[in-house]
């Protein structure tokens, strides 16, 4: 995955990094709660909602099962359509085979539309040691680009940064890039919107080659679909000569019919809208309008182990909506860093384990960073039960068993001298600073009731690794589990 | 092996638990939701499209064939564009009351060059009154891709209620997935900073809409 978060600490320790940042805090509550009601609010004018979050569940459980065939599929339709198709087994070959693509365009740089799976393979970095430049065009990856920063949220990257810090990024980093800031830039987002406008139309004009990811590939015509808000996606989709997509395996539809199911709703789920300001679908190539070239490069990077795990296989209908991060308590106070992947939230916390193996600290602790109260479940559009996964990950991570990495069968071990647990412990201390978000975890309780007698330490061993949190509950430890978990959990 | 093979292979090993007479596609999938949310009459599901047009900040205007150029005459003259980007296919008749210079698209131009124009005339495909939709495919009347996206000022003309659909379901039963389609729901907008709305980024900041009566 990307080498933007080799070398980050283990969710916990992240987590209190972010628990004591007031602006980050600040910054995700309002940004989550704003989202949170509106949503709420896009989905209630839906009926039939129910019937459309079923729909949109078994559309995608049941092209996850028969995968193969509509790979396959997909492969010649876009063939057929103009397109050329590449597979790529890992994150290395997929940044090969662009950096490849690029090179015979003869161009050293690209634009690029805001992807998740070309964060997830660091493509930017590998570009960047050919001698390539990717430009990020979607105003948050641009100022999470220009401050050297890394992407706190799914939808809304640049969350943590307050208009006066993206100011400042703007006036002291643009000019390295390209179109220097005015001299005399506000921080109103009017203005800061009007300075991105300006820097990155110079590079949407001249640009020859332009990479993205997709929403959705539809397997019977081998038509591409993006969502997007800004015309970012739609510049850098028409405007290049070259256009490289790359996608990951599960983001099949098997019919332009199915389109109907998430188009409404990704973006109710998403961005609280009845529909994005904008919507690109392409299908191969059209003679004289957008790209002469296009290739598709699709890829597995860890995929096809997650759809061996035939618990954990479900997290692979996830459209990327964000819902579920909006809801989280833990993602609301600890923040999108603190995940160490390009995955951040709930969803995170069961993909990013599956992509990526549990072998690594940070990895191993993910299953641990949620409260299991089932929020991210409810608001999910394709109903994916990550309280399940989660527990399923944890039973794995302690326990062991069988799994398959980069294809191949093999047995996990317990996870190394009990580093999982301790992760897994000090996770739990930390939830348990925060009642509030302990007390929406009633499913913590009953879902993952086996794991508690074996991981029960006594209560200093439970609290030495808070020490630095502010508040303690306001009575003994020892009276408060008794009376919040203590009778729940008596066999 | 090369990678395809391997990736298949991958996928076949990992779904060796599905059985293989699995219900097929058509079966899988209910399809017990709506076709569309509510009952109108035509005339009220105009009226929504307009509402929910405005609703995401595109300004509406509804008028008859008679009055159309002079309608867009005057839109484009408030706007202060010298020159208006038409796609090949226009109807003549739209622009006969304004003297603006007509730029055509056409495949040499450079985006720089379309860059320099103010505003664009286009047509529409299909028009989603639930979401405030409109969808433009390519044909005659809308043109390349590039030209309702580059100048920063878009008015588009939807005929009533021929092109006008309720939901999302009904437009993609009219698209032809072969034509590259571009669905647009108000001008460009932004929520990077702050979650603060801003009007257009890269894409139009301003988006008029004619409901042209038939
Ligand atoms: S898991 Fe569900 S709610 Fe979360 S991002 Fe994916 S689709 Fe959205």
């Amino acid at each position: 995955m990307s080498s933007t978060f080799v070398g980050m600490p283990a969710f916990p320790e992240a987590a209190r990094a972010a628990v004591d940042d007031p602006t980050l805090r600040g910054n995700l509550r309002h940004a989550t709660h704003t989202i949170r009601a509106k949503r709420a609010a896009a989905v209630a004018e839906l009926a039939d909602w129910g019937g459309l979050r079923e729909a949109g569940r078994r559309i995608k459980d049941h092209t996850l099962r028969h995968l193969d065939r509509y790979l396959e599929r997909l492969e010649a339709s876009v063939t057929a359509a103009g397109g050329t198709v590449h597979w790529a087994a890992d994150a290395d070959e997929a940044n090969r085979i662009v950096a490849e693509l690029v090179k015979e365009t003869g161009e050293s740089e690209v634009v690029k539309v805001k992807s998740m799976a070309t964060q997830e393979i660091g493509l930017n970095e590998a570009l960047e040691a050919e001698g390539i430049r990717a430009y990020e065009t979607d105003l948050a990856e641009l100022i999470v680009q220009l401050g050297k920063d890394r992407p706190s949220h799914i939808l809304v990257p640049a969350i943590h940064r307050n208009r006066g810090e993206i100011r400042d990024i703007f006036t002291h980093e643009m000019a390295a890039w390209g179109r220097p800031a005015p001299g005399d830039l506000t921080d109103t987002p009017a203005d800061l919107a009007e300075a991105a406008r300006l820097h990155l139309r110079e590079k949407f004009l001249r640009a020859r080659v332009g990479v993205s990811g997709a929403n959705f590939m539809v397997a019977e015509t081998g038509t591409l679909v993006v969502v997007e808000s800004e015309g970012n996606g739609r510049m850098c989709l028409t405007l290049p000569e070259t256009l490289i997509s790359v996608v990951g395996i599960e983001k099949i539809v098997p019919t332009w019919r199915d389109l109907e199911v998430f188009l409404q709703t990704l973006p109710r789920s998403s961005t609280a809208e009845r529909m994005n300001p904008y919507t690109s679908m392409w299908t191969g190539t059209t003679d004289e309008d957008g790209p002469r070239a296009f290739h598709l490069v699709l890829l597995d990077n860890g995929r096809t182990d997650a759809l061996a795990d035939q618990v954990g296989r479900q997290a692979l209908r996830c459209i990327r909506c964000s819902a579920c991060l909006n809801v989280c308590p833990v993602y609301e106070r600890a923040g999108g860093h603190a995940y160490g992947s390009v995955y951040p939230g709930p969803i995170g916390a069961i993909l990013t384990p599956q992509l990526r193996g549990t072998a690594s600290e940070i990895d191993a602790s993910l299953p641990y960073a949620s409260s299991l109260c089932g929020a991210c479940y409810e608001v999910c559009p394709v109903a994916i039960d990550i309280p399940e996964v989660l527990v399923h990950l944890r039973e794995r991570v302690v326990e062991g068993g069988p799994a398959v990495r980069r294809g191949n069968k093999v047995v996990l071990r317990p996870a190394r001298g009990h580093a999982a647990e301790r992760a897994a412990m000090r996770a739990a201390a930390w939830a348990f600073g925060h009642p509030g978000a302990l007390r929406t975890g009633q499913r913590l309780a009953s879902r993952s009731r086996r794991l508690h007698p074996r991981t029960l330490p006594g209560p200093g061993r439970a609290w030495s690794g808070t020490r630095d949190l502010p508040t303690l509950p306001p009575e003994p430890f020892r009276d408060w589990w008794q009376r919040t978990r203590g009778g729940k959990d008596a066999k | 092996m090369n990678s395809r093979e391997r990736i298949l292979g991958r996928v076949r090993r990992a779904l060796a638990d599905v059985p293989p007479d699995e219900r097929p596609y058509a079966e899988a999938v209910a399809r017990d939701y709506l076709r569309e949310h509510g009952k109108r009459t035509v005339e009220e599901t105009v009226d929504l499209l307009a509402e929910n047009l405005a609703d995401y900040r595109a300004v509406v205007h509804r008028t008859g064939a008679r009055d159309l150029p002079d309608l867009i005459a005057g839109l484009l003259a408030a706007r202060g564009s010298r020159e208006v980007l038409v796609p090949p296919g226009l109807p003549p008749q739209w622009l006969a009351a304004t003297n603006l210079e007509r730029i055509e698209d056409r495949p040499g131009d450079t985006p720089q060059r379309l860059d320099r124009v103010g505003s664009v005339v286009t047509g529409c495909a299909v028009a989603i009154a639930e979401t405030g939709t409109l969808v433009l495919d390519g044909s005659p009347g809308q043109g390349r891709r590039r030209i309702s996206l580059i100048p920063d000022h878009h008015i588009c003309v939807v005929r009533v209620p021929a092109q006008v659909v309720a939901s999302v379901p009904q437009a993609l039963e009219r698209l032809a997935p072969t034509h590259p389609l571009t669905w647009i729901s108000g001008p460009s907008a932004t929520s990077d900073i702050e979650l603060d709305r801003v009007e257009g980024v890269h894409g139009p900041r301003t988006l008029e809409v004619i409901l042209l009566d038939d």
